[in-house]
C-alpha cells in the first residue's frame, strides 16, 4: 500500500522537478533570473483575485479533461473535442438567442443543444470507425477542420448578428439564459471577494460533469464495459461486450461532454453571452493535455486543469518583471512530455517490482512445498 | 508434354488491371490523367478556362510542397512502426529554425536549418517513444503542444529588436530561392538564351483536354521555387531510400515485425531513432518551405500543414508518390481559393459530383446499393448546389479537401494497409 501510494506521486513529482530545471535553464540562456521568476508568479497567484480567475479559467479546462479523458478509458483518442466544442458552442449560442423561455429552462434548453450538437459531430467519427474502420485520430482531426469551415460559414451566412459592426458575432444570449455567478453563494458562507471579481456559475456545471463521470465510469455497468474494452478488448468480447456499441457509445459520451466546454464562457462570462470570433480557441487540445496529466481521474483532472490554469495566470505577472510571458507555454509542455514518460517509466518500475515480488513469493513456496510433502 | 493450365482468353479489362498491378508507375499515371479528366469536364461545363491553367496548377504544385514534405516525413516514421503526429510540431520548429537561419545566412541556409529544427521535434519523439515506450500519439501531441510555445519564447529572445522581427515574426530574409523552367518545353532560358514555350501555347489554346494535360506538365515545369524542386526529388529519394537499400528493408521490417526483425539481427531501437530523426528533418523541411516562401518566420504559419500531410500519408497508403497525390488535393482547393474568382471555386461542385456520380455508379455495379445510393445521392446534392448558387462561400471550399480525404478514407479504408505494427508499443524481448 505504501509503495503504491510512492508509485502514484513520484511521477508527478519527478515530472515538476524536471520541467522547472528545464524552463530554468531556458531562462537562464536568455539571461533571466529563474529564483525571480517563480517568486514573482508565486506572489502574483497568492491572492483571492487569482485564485478565483484560474478557477474560472480551470472550468472549462476541467470539462475538456473529462471529455478526452472518457475516450481514452475505451482506448479512443479524441482528438476532436475542439471541433465538437466550438460548433456546440456556436449552434447551442444561435439556439439560445433565437428562442425566449422562462430562466431555468432557458439555460437547460442552451445546454441540452450543446450537449446534443456536440455528440452528434463526434458520432460522424464514430460511425466512421465502426462500419468503415476509420482511425478516430485521423477522422476527427479532418472533422476538426471541417468544423471549423462550418462553424465560420454558419456564422458569416446564418447567425451573424446584423446590428453588430466588423465583428462576427451571434445575437447576445438574453438574460433568462445567464447563469449567476456564485459570489452571492460565498457572500451567504460569509466569503466576501473583492469588487470586480466574479466567481462564474458553471464551477457547479463542471463539479456535476466531474460526479458525473465518476458514477458513469467507475460505479456503472455501462463504466466497468467501458473500461474493460479499454484495457483488454478480446476479454470484454469474450464476456458479452459488443466493442462497435461500445466504441460508438463512447465517442458519443465523450463528444457531449465536449460540446459542454464552452458553456463556461457562453452563460457565465460577463463579457461574452455570445459566440464571437473572440470565443476562447483550442480548449479541446488543452484538454487532452490535462486528460493525460490527470490519468483520467476525475480529481487528477482537476487537479491537472488548476495547475495549467494558475502557470497561465501566474504568467501574466511576468511582462513587468521583462521577462517573456512564454516560458510558461514551455513550462506546460516540459510537464506534460516529462510527465508522460515519467508514468510510463515508473509503471514499468512498478510492475517489474510486482513480478519480482511475486516471483520471491511463489519461490519461497516452492522451496517449502517439497519439505512439507517429505514431512508428510 | 507441357503441364501448364491454359488460361481463360484474358478480357480487356482483365488486361488493364493486370497492367496496372503489374507496371510500377502506372496507377500514378492513370490516376493523373483521370483527375486532369474530371478537371477537364467540370471546368468546361463551369466555364472557367482558369481552372486547369499552367499558372494554377504551378500554384497548387507549390502550395502542395510543405504538405508533401510533411507527408514524407510522417511515411519514414510511420514506416518503421512510429505514429508520427508531432509532424505539426517538427514543422513549426522548421519555420522558427528557418527564420532564424534565413535573415542571417539566406534562404539555403534556411532550408538546412529548418531541417535541423525538425529533427530536435523528431529526437524528442523518438526519446519518448522508443526508449521510454510512451504512446506515440501522446508523445506527438505533446511535441505539437511544445514547439508553439518554445518558437514564441525563442522568438522573444532571439527575434525582438532585430530587424523587423517581433514576437510573431522572424527579421526579414536575405536573397532569394530563384525559380526553375524547363527550357524548350516550357520557355525556359538555356545559357541566356530563351527558349521557345510550346507547352505555354497549347496550355493557352484551351483545347479538351490536351490543353489541361499540357496546363499540368506546365505547372510542372514553369517557375517553380527550388525548394519545390527539391520537395519533389525527395519523393523518387524516398522510393529508393525505402524500398531499394538494405536501410530501407530494415526500417520497413522494424515497422511489420519488430521482433522478427530484431531476432534476424536488425538493431531495432537505432533504426527507429534514424527513421524518427529524418522524419523530423523532412518536416522541418516542409516548415522551411513555408518559411522561404515568404521570406520569414511568422507565427501559426503553418496552418495545420503536418495534419494534413498526415491525412495525405494516409490517403495515399503510406506510399511516396500516393503521399504527393493526398498534399495536391488539399493544395489544389487551396490554390484554387487564392488565386482566382468564384467561377473556378464553383466548378469544384461539378468535380464532386462527377467524382460522387463515378463511385456510385461503381458501387451500384458492385452489388453495394447502399454505399451507391448514398453516393448518387452527394452527387445530385453537389450538383444542385452548383445549380442554384452563383456565388460560394469561401468556408465552404475550406472544407472540401478535408471532406473528400474523409470520405476517400470512408469508402478505401479496408484497402489501405498501414505498416502492420504502426503504433503498437514494442520493446526488446517481446516477439
Amino acid at each position: 500500500m505504501k509503495s503504491r501510494i510512492f508509485y502514484a506521486l513520484a511521477a508527478p513529482v519527478i515530472a515538476a522537478v524536471l520541467a522547472i530545471a528545464v524552463s530554468s535553464i531556458a531562462l537562464l540562456i536568455a539571461g533571466h533570473s529563474p529564483v525571480e521568476t517563480f517568486q514573482t508568479m508565486w506572489q502574483y497567484l497568492d491572492s483571492a483575485d487569482s485564485l478565483v480567475n484560474i478557477i474560472n479559467r480551470a472550468v472549462p479546462y476541467y470539462i475538456a479533461g473529462v471529455a478526452v479523458a472518457i475516450g481514452f478509458k475505451m482506448g479512443l483518442f479524441n482528438i476532436g473535442a475542439d471541433g465538437q466544442y466550438r460548433l456546440a458552442a456556436l449552434i447551442a449560442a444561435a439556439a439560445g438567442a433565437a428562442v425566449s423561455l422562462p430562466a431555468p429552462i432557458h439555460v437547460l434548453f442552451v445546454l441540452v443543444v450543446a450537449v446534443a450538437v456536440g455528440g452528434a459531430w463526434a458520432a460522424v467519427a464514430g460511425i466512421l470507425k465502426v462500419t468503415r474502420g476509420v482511425n478516430e485520430v485521423v477522422s476527427t482531426i479532418m472533422l476538426n477542420f471541417i468544423a471549423t469551415g462550418i462553424s465560420a460559414f454558419l456564422l458569416a451566412e446564418y447567425f451573424r448578428d446584423n446590428t453588430a459592426t466588423l465583428v462576427a458575432q451571434t445575437k447576445e444570449l438574453p438574460r433568462s439564459a445567464w447563469v449567476p455567478s456564485l459570489n452571492r453563494l460565498l457572500e451567504a458562507f460569509g466569503y466576501h471577494l473583492p469588487q470586480g471579481t466574479i466567481l462564474e456559475g458553471f464551477l457547479i456545471g463542471a463539479i456535476i460533469v466531474g460526479i458525473g463521470y465518476y458514477v458513469v465510469v467507475w460505479r456503472s455497468r455501462f463504466g466497468f464495459e467501458l473500461r474493460t474494452t479499454g484495457i483488454n478488448p478480446a476479454a470484454a468480447r469474450s464476456a458479452g461486450v459488443n466493442p462497435k456499441a461500445m466504441i460508438l457509445k463512447a465517442i458519443v459520451l465523450s463528444g457531449m461532454v465536449a460540446g459542454l466546454i464552452g458553456m463556461g464562457p457562453l452563460l457565465t462570462d460577463p463579457q461574452l453571452h455570445r459566440y464571437a470570433d473572440t470565443f476562447p480557441t483550442a480548449i479541446g487540445f488543452t484538454g487532452i493535455a490535462i486528460a493525460l496529466l490527470g490519468r483520467n481521474n476525475p480529481a487528477g483532472i482537476a487537479v491537472a486543469a488548476f495547475v495549467w490554469a494558475a502557470l497561465e495566470r501566474g504568467g501574466q505577472a511576468l511582462p513587468p518583471i521583462g521577462v517573456p510571458q512564454e516560458i510558461v507555454k514551455i513550462l506546460q509542455g516540459t510537464l506534460l512530455l516529462t510527465a508522460v514518460i515519467a508514468f510510463e517509466v515508473v509503471r514499468r518500475f512498478a510492475s517489474a517490482a510486482q513480478v519480482r515480488e511475486a516471483a520471491a513469493q511463489s519461490g519461497s513456496r516452492a522451496s517449502s512445498t517439497p519439505v512439507a510433502v517429505a514431512a508428510s | 508434354m507441357t503441364t501448364a493450365v491454359a488460361s481463360p482468353p484474358a478480357s480487356p479489362t482483365q488486361d488493364f488491371r493486370a497492367w496496372l498491378d503489374q507496371t510500377r508507375w502506372a496507377r500514378p499515371l492513370v490516376f493523373a490523367l483521370a483527375a486532369t479528366a474530371i478537371l477537364s469536364i467540370s471546368r468546361i461545363i463551369a466555364d472557367a478556362p482558369d481552372m486547369t491553367s499552367g499558372s494554377t496548377f504551378a500554384a497548387a504544385i507549390g502550395a502542395s510542397a510543405p504538405i508533401l514534405l510533411a507527408g514524407l516525413g510522417g511515411l519514414y516514421s510511420e514506416r518503421a512502426g512510429i505514429v508520427n503526429i508531432g509532424l505539426e510540431g517538427m514543422m513549426i520548429m522548421g519555420t522558427w529554425f528557418a527564420g532564424w537561419a534565413g535573415y542571417q545566412w539566406g534562404p539555403w541556409a534556411a532550408l538546412v536549418w529548418g531541417g535541423i529544427g525538425g529533427m530536435l521535434g523528431g529526437g524528442l519523439h523518438a526519446l519518448a517513444t522508443v526508449t521510454f515506450g510512451v504512446d506515440h500519439i501522446v508523445s506527438g501531441f505533446a511535441i505539437n503542444i511544445i514547439a508553439p510555445g518554445l518558437c514564441r519564447y525563442l522568438s522573444s529572445v532571439l527575434f525582438v529588436g532585430r530587424g523587423d522581427g517581433t514576437i510573431t515574426q522572424s527579421p526579414h530574409m536575405k536573397g532569394d530561392i530563384g525559380t526553375f523552367t524547363l527550357p524548350f518545353l516550357s520557355g525556359g532560358s538555356f545559357f541566356g538564351w530563351k527558349t521557345p514555350d510550346p507547352l505555354g501555347w497549347i496550355d493557352d489554346q484551351r483545347w479538351f483536354f490536351v490543353s489541361d494535360v499540357a496546363g499540368l506538365l506546365k505547372g510542372f515545369t514553369t517557375e517553380m521555387a527550388w525548394t519545390t524542386v527539391v520537395a519533389l526529388l525527395l519523393i523518387p529519394f524516398t522510393v529508393y531510400l525505402v524500398w531499394h537499400t538494405a536501410f530501407g528493408l530494415r526500417l520497413r521490417s522494424s515497422g511489420e515485425r519488430p521482433g522478427a526483425a530484431y531476432s534476424l539481427g536488425v538493431p531495432v531501437y537505432r533504426v527507429r531513432y534514424a527513421a524518427v530523426l529524418i522524419s523530423g528533418f523532412v518536416a522541418g523541411l516542409g516548415g522551411a518551405w513555408l518559411a522561404i516562401d515568404v521570406k520569414g518566420y511568422n507565427q501559426d504559419q503553418t496552418a495545420g500543414r503536418g495534419y494534413q500531410g498526415l491525412a495525405a500519408l494516409i490517403f495515399g497508403n503510406y506510399r511516396p508518390v500516393g503521399t504527393f497525390g493526398g498534399a495536391g488535393v488539399f493544395a489544389y482547393s487551396q490554390a484554387l481559393t487564392q488565386r482566382i474568382g468564384t467561377a473556378p471555386v464553383l466548378a469544384l461542385f461539378v468535380v464532386a459530383a462527377i467524382i460522387f456520380a463515378l463511385l456510385g455508379l461503381r458501387l451500384c455495379s458492385k452489388g453495394q446499393f447502399l454505399g451507391g445510393i448514398v453516393a448518387l445521392a452527394v452527387a445530385a446534392l453537389a450538383g444542385w448546389y452548383y445549380s442554384v448558387t452563383d456565388k460560394v462561400n469561401n468556408q465552404l471550399v475550406f472544407i472540401t479537401p478535408y471532406v473528400v480525404v474523409l470520405i476517400v478514407l470512408a469508402f478505401a479504408s479496408q484497402h489501405l494497409r498501414p505498416p502492420a505494427w504502426d503504433g503498437r508499443p514494442w520493446r526488446k524481448g517481446m516477439e
